[in-house]
């Protein structure tokens, strides 16, 4: 890539609004078509809720931002995602580079059998980061984005495991920021947790949503009202409705999406 | 109400043929143990351990067989290790699930099964003649390494699936590679089984007889190996010669050496269980 276009693409990507984009996509597993046809412009800086009921492929979807359906074994796509303009599966794409941008989270916490620190430092320690201050001074701060360095501070060298369920997924966010992606997908990050540790990951969204673009697959409806500011209704691998999250739970287009939100069906 | 009594009788009757049958094993091996200690035991003392073998039953010792088989467990881990954990990862984390790779299972899995002796006829063509290693240690351990490296593939791929697949997600979502996810994560998330598995492997090669002796290995050598081309002899032959002695000080000899084989396949298991459980509380 010549520098000149390297340099039009950054700036058409400080003009664009959309951080990711995807276009008429198609997902098969085998001869099964999870994903018919969806396209949708996300916001930077925004807080994008995915719901619907299960086997919507919600979840399919959220994953194809950072390739996590490439080891999948019988997964073909069709049509194009776009990060930042540009086409992340692209054969020059480096899909590791790409996960570095694009953090995720998962439905339930996934600490790795280590201790706080080295889970934290991980992505940079493969990276092959390894001066001592930078890691610490790292640690620390992804910790504090997360709420969590004040409970952990004294033992960071115990094991990850030792901490309670809230407690492992906010170290999980943590170890996600520590690589500063700019982008956050979140699967059901909070149903495998108790009310008051979800409340803490909500309000611990709202706040990284000034860094980052969050998306969050969801199969609460209360929380994404809470926490969204667009949300996405899927139903049956098809995008029904996607708009500003205070039209879809107070004036839905769709009658399938009402049905859906006020608990009809789903 | 009869119906129920007969029922209740079934249960108890196969209660206990159940005991019986699960009895049954220990039981022989107990009387088994309990016959080579009798006749072994007062045979066993250092001497007997640091003698070179000999004509005269009281005189002779197990050095050369033990040292022997020292020696070939050494060589076989240092072949059948890397060789079976790098096909373990291939098969588990590499390899794309298709037919090929389903033929390629089944067959490891059945090669398990192929008796000791033929490999020893492909150790003894391989090894010995056709790579000219004559019936040296390293023939043997080679031989041994094939034999036990379907086992040390099947258990170190199991201990690998074990990993649960929350910690190759994660790993694969920071940004790690293949390789990074393999090294940092899941060899040292599945090490308890790994070892567990290559330990029971190996207690297995270390009582093997028959492909030694195909290949060439030598009930009576002088001396210890002192490197891995070296003739050499493994307590099993050395067993298997002194019991077909007709004299009655070889036969206790025989019964101190199996007390001694014994003791060590017992430990080699005692710390495959260790290992096991301390790995297995590692993810609860």
């Amino acid at each position: 890539m010549s520098e000149e276009n390297s340099e039009s693409i950054i700036e058409s990507s400080i003009k664009r609004k959309y951080k990711l984009q995807a276009k008429d996509v198609k997902v098969w597993y085998g001869d099964f078509m999870a994903i018919n046809n969806v396209s949708m412009d996300i916001k930077a800086n925004k807080v994008t809720a995915f719901i619907g009921p299960s086997g919507c492929g919600k979840s399919t979807f959220l994953r194809l931002f950072n390739r996590m359906n490439d080891y999948v074994d019988d997964f073909k796509m069709g049509g194009d995602i776009n990060i930042d303009g540009k086409d992340i599966y692209d054969k020059n794409i480096n899909v590791e580079l790409l996960r570095k941008q694009v953090g995720m989270v998962f439905q339930k916490p996934n600490p790795f059998p280590k201790s706080i620190f080295e889970n934290v430092a991980y992505g940079l320690k493969i990276q092959g980061l390894k001066d001592k201050a930078f890691l610490e001074e790292r640690v620390e701060s992804s910790l504090k984005q997360v709420a969590l360095w004040d409970e952990v501070k004294n033992d960071l060298n115990k094991s990850a495991l030792a901490l309670s369920g809230g407690q492992q997924q906010r170290l999980c966010i943590a170890r996600t920021l520590a690589v500063e992606p700019s982008i956050i997908l979140m699967d059901e990050p909070t149903s495998a947790l108790d009310p008051i540790s979800t409340a803490k990951i909500e309000e611990l969204i709202y706040k990284l949503k000034d860094k980052y673009t969050i998306v969050i697959v969801t199969h609460n409806m209360q929380q994404a009202s809470r926490i969204s500011d667009n949300t996405a209704f899927f139903y049956l691998g098809e995008l029904i409705e996607y708009d500003k999250t205070n039209k879809i739970f107070t004036n839905p287009e769709k009658k399938q999406t009402e049905n859906y939100i006020t608990g009809r069906f789903g | 109400m009869n119906n129920i009594r007969k029922n209740r009788l079934k249960d108890q009757a196969f209660k206990i043929w159940g005991i019986f049958c699960t009895l049954l094993g220990l039981v022989l091996l107990a009387i088994f143990i309990g016959n080579i200690l009798i006749d072994g035991i007062l045979r066993i003392d250092w001497a007997f351990i640091v003698n070179l073998p000999s004509r005269h039953a009281e005189e002779s010792g197990i050095y050369t067989a033990l040292m022997g088989s020292i020696w070939v467990l050494l060589l076989t881990t240092l072949i059948a290790l890397p060789v079976g954990i790098a096909a373990a990862i291939y098969l588990e984390e590499y390899s794309k699930k298709n037919k090929l790779s389903t033929i390629l299972e089944v067959n490891i899995s059945n090669l398990a099964g192929v008796p000791s002796i033929i490999y020893g006829l492909l150790g003894l063509e391989v090894f010995v003649r056709i790579l000219e290693m004559g019936a040296s240690v390293l023939a043997g351990s080679c031989t041994l390494a094939l034999l036990i490296l379907p086992i040390v593939i099947v258990s170190t791929r199991e201990a690998i699936k074990a990993v649960p697949k929350s910690i190759r997600d994660a790993s694969f979502a920071m940004g790690a590679s293949k390789w990074q996810t393999v090294y940092h994560q899941l060899l040292p998330a599945s090490f308890g089984g790994i070892l567990t598995g290559i330990i029971l492997a190996l207690s297995r090669a270390v009582g093997e007889t028959a492909p030694l002796i195909v290949i060439g290995a030598l009930a009576y050598v002088p001396f210890a190996p002192s490197s891995p081309m070296d003739e050499f002899s493994v307590l099993p032959i050395q067993i298997f010669n002194w019991i077909t002695r007709p004299q009655h000080g070889f036969v206790e000899n025989a019964a101190a050496a199996i007390i001694i084989l014994l003791l060590i396949t017992f430990v080699m298991n005692g710390i495959a269980v260790y290992f096991r459980n301390k790995w297995q509380k590692k993810f609860k």
